[in-house]
């Protein structure tokens, strides 16, 4: 897998998300109750934009000398035994990884939830090294069974229910218990022990990176990054460049933001922060460490109107009050970033061209920037891209392209706007009922779908105006 | 230890930022708000403790509060509620002061106690893993989260509070702090002066849980599926 999940259209992707009542149904109730965690955190603290504040300034001040502190972080890593490798493309990172995978002679990784090695697409690269990658994370075991993409950064297998995770399990494991979430959980344990204990190689993602120390954090609740964490011999860390802060001071604030933003908690079960490979004597950690850091794009949004793109930290609090997310779900973006920071970041990780409707896929409401704990201005990054694919025209969506410019031609030239304004009354005769049309023709099928749209006036407003002045009223 | 490809990476990121490349001399800013030292602040340690003991709560963690001379019972009623036959535990100095090398001894009369011994390798691990209770100090204690921190080490292993079906957390009273910050702020004094930090710090709050399946919570997922703590004055 790479950002892009696969090739469907964006309005099949939409119909999909839109008829699938149970995603819907389990979208809307997580939203409801990542939304009221996250509020009710916020105000227990009482200074919530305070925090906010804090958070942008640490993240503003951090990209703005992000070579100074990757200089930093690296050098501490090779201090304290571990090996640095910086990836300028997701080739780059895989290749480096394999080399590694293939010098242990390692038959089974176990991975703990990393969305940049899913963009990067490593499982698939070392699987056909011949290397069995296990996921570790309870929603990403469940996928990984199912061959499904996430739809949610947080908690990916939001789409399923757990009949279906039950039927998965009974499938690709001989699970024969119940659809009990503990039972299926306690059955996960089980499985996943074994792997723990008998892996070669633990591959992580990061949270945030120490400069000043070489620590890497990370935030979980499972225990299972904890786990392939102190149990391989070997361990392989792969992180976004950006996912760094200059001090533990600065990680202890942005994980306060992380985990009140993304589940509503003080701290989640688990904040780890290790530090290359393990010291003399010690038993658990890694004795061979490599710390993988990946750019794949993003270097190319320092320095521009977009940087503070790179500021987020992951929680997914802008998805959680997305309405278009509601609606059409994770899956309908084609990114494994998906909702209102996943509109902004994966055209300028992955290009325009594929992704030229996600800017769209937002009403503007700008709940996304009121939620981010760091304050990225997401609905306003957000217009900016739809700016420029105008400006590039050729980017644009055919059907608006083509709309625009008929409508151009048609709104100037006075006779044929008259006409055809008299003329829609008449025309949209048979799909109006009670003044509204309900199932409209062409381009009003897709609104007329799921609201009803209001006929045209039977007077249209030049007529009335123009009335008017004749009488003397205006 | 190699790094590799540093010099091309860092080079073009400064570029993109249109200025030449930062090695040295760059200072964090004073930021303009500092909510974080607000929370809890002119708390008492006695107050930080009923905070400490409401989260519990929260976090589905039994809260235990004792002195040192009642330690040895509630140690020993609370190793007999998880059902423990065997028990792994850190080989922590604290062990003396706090008399459960004693505990132990008499423990492992009827049960099976292993204190971390690194020199036996992996077998820490193999022993870690099959034991019902894992048992260790907290070094600090944030109240406001009801976090034990986790200080590892050679004779502190990971896999103590990690692997075991339960996890037993003995906190002094006098680890207590508000929040992470102070914490945080302890680990980066000892980075400035040059100490070098444990290989593993673990912020552990009460039992692994998920909500990967419908957002139900499910405690108990690949670490302890419970979790006690026990303050001692």
């Amino acid at each position: 897998m790479s950002v892009k999940i696969g090739d469907v259209s964006y309005k099949d992707r939409i119909d999909k998300g839109i008829e699938n009542e149970f995603m819907r149904q389990a979208v809307s109730s997580a939203q409801g109750r990542f939304r009221t965690g996250r509020l009710s955190q916020a105000e227990e603290l009482g200074n919530w934009e305070d925090w906010r504040q804090l958070g942008s300034e640490i993240r503003t001040h951090t990209l703005e000398n992000i070579d100074y502190y990757l200089q930093q972080l690296s050098d501490q890593v090779a201090r304290r035994g571990g090996n640095v490798f910086f990836a300028e493309t997701a080739e780059e990172a895989n290749d480096y990884i394999e080399n590694v995978v293939k010098k242990k002679q390692a038959k089974k990784v176990v991975k703990s939830k990393s969305m940049v090695t899913e963009e990067i697409g490593l499982n698939h690269c070392l699987e056909n090294i011949g290397a069995e990658v296990v996921e570790s994370d309870l929603g990403e075991w469940i996928l990984q069974l199912d061959e499904d993409p996430p739809s949610h950064i947080v908690t990916p297998a939001l789409h399923k229910n757990k009949e279906q995770i039950r039927e998965t399990f009974a499938q690709k494991r001989g699970y024969d218990k119940s659809d009990d979430p503990e039972e299926l959980a306690a059955f996960a344990r089980e499985q996943l022990r074994k792997d723990f204990l008998s892996a070669d190689i633990g591959i992580t993602g990061c949270n945030f990176a120490i400069a000043e120390s070489g620590a890497i954090t990370l935030v979980t609740n499972e225990g299972n990054a904890r786990m392939a964490t102190a149990l391989p011999d070997t361990q392989i860390t792969v992180m976004g460049m950006e996912r760094i802060v200059p001090t533990w001071e600065d990680m202890e604030v942005l994980v306060s933001l992380l985990t009140r933003a993304a589940v509503g908690q003080k701290l989640t079960s688990y904040v780890t922060s290790y530090t290359g490979a393990r010291l003399e004597d010690e038993i658990d950690g890694p004795d061979d460490y490599h710390l993988v850091i990946v750019d794949n794009g993003r270097s190319k949004i320092l320095g521009t109107e977009f940087q503070s793109a790179l500021h987020c930290i992951r929680c997914a609090a802008c998805i959680n009050v997305c309405p278009v997310y509601r609606h059409v779900g994770g899956h309908a973006y084609n990114s494994i970033y998906p909702g209102p920071i996943g509109a902004v970041l994966t055209p300028l990780l992955d290009g325009y061209e594929d992704h030229k409707e996600l800017p769209y896929a937002s009403s503007l409401c700008a709940a996304c920037t009121e939620a981010c704990p760091v304050k990225i201005p997401l609905h306003e990054q957000l217009i900016r891209h739809r700016e420029i694919i105008v400006e590039q025209e050729k980017k644009s969506p055919v059907a608006e392209k083509v709309m625009m410019k008929g409508f151009a031609k048609w709104a100037s030239n006075p006779a044929a706007y008259k006409l055809s304004t008299k003329m829609a009354r008449t025309a949209l005769k048979p799909w109006t009922r009670d003044g509204n049309i309900e199932n409209g023709p062409g381009p009003l099928k897709g609104w007329t779908d799921v609201r009803d749209f209001p006929a045209p006036p039977k007077q249209s407003f030049r007529t009335w105006w123009s009335n008017r002045q004749k009488e003397g009223k205006a | 230890m190699a790094i590799h490809n540093r010099d091309t990476f860092l080079s073009n990121l400064a570029a993109n930022l249109g200025r030449p490349r930062r090695m040295d001399g760059v200072e964090r800013p004073t930021y303009s708000v500092q909510p974080q030292y607000d929370v809890l602040n002119g708390y008492s340690t006695d107050d930080l403790i009923s905070v400490l003991q409401e989260q519990c709560n929260v976090i589905h963690t039994d809260f235990i509060h004792t002195n040192r001379d009642g330690l040895s019972n509630v140690l020993m009623d609370t190793i007999a509620r998880y059902e423990g036959k065997s028990i792994i535990a850190s080989n922590d100095k604290r062990n003396q002061v706090y008399g459960l090398d004693d505990i132990y001894s008499r423990l492992d009369q009827e049960l099976d106690v292993h204190i971390w011994d690194h020199s036996l390798g992996e077998a820490n691990q193999r022993i870690a893993e099959q034991a019902d209770v894992g048992i260790s100090f907290s070094d600090i204690t944030l109240a406001e989260s009801a976090t034990v921190t986790l200080l590892n080490n050679k004779d502190n292993g990971r896999s103590i509070s990690l692997l075991p079906k339960t996890y037993i957390a003995i906190i002094p009273k006098d680890t207590l702090v508000p929040r992470m910050t102070q914490a945080a702020k302890q680990l980066h004094e000892a980075d400035a002066q040059g100490v070098d930090v444990p290989s593993c710090v673990s912020f552990v709050s009460g039992p692994s849980n998920s909500a990967d399946i419908e957002m139900n919570l499910i405690v108990g997922v690949h670490g302890p599926i419970k979790a006690t703590y026990i303050v001692v004055d």
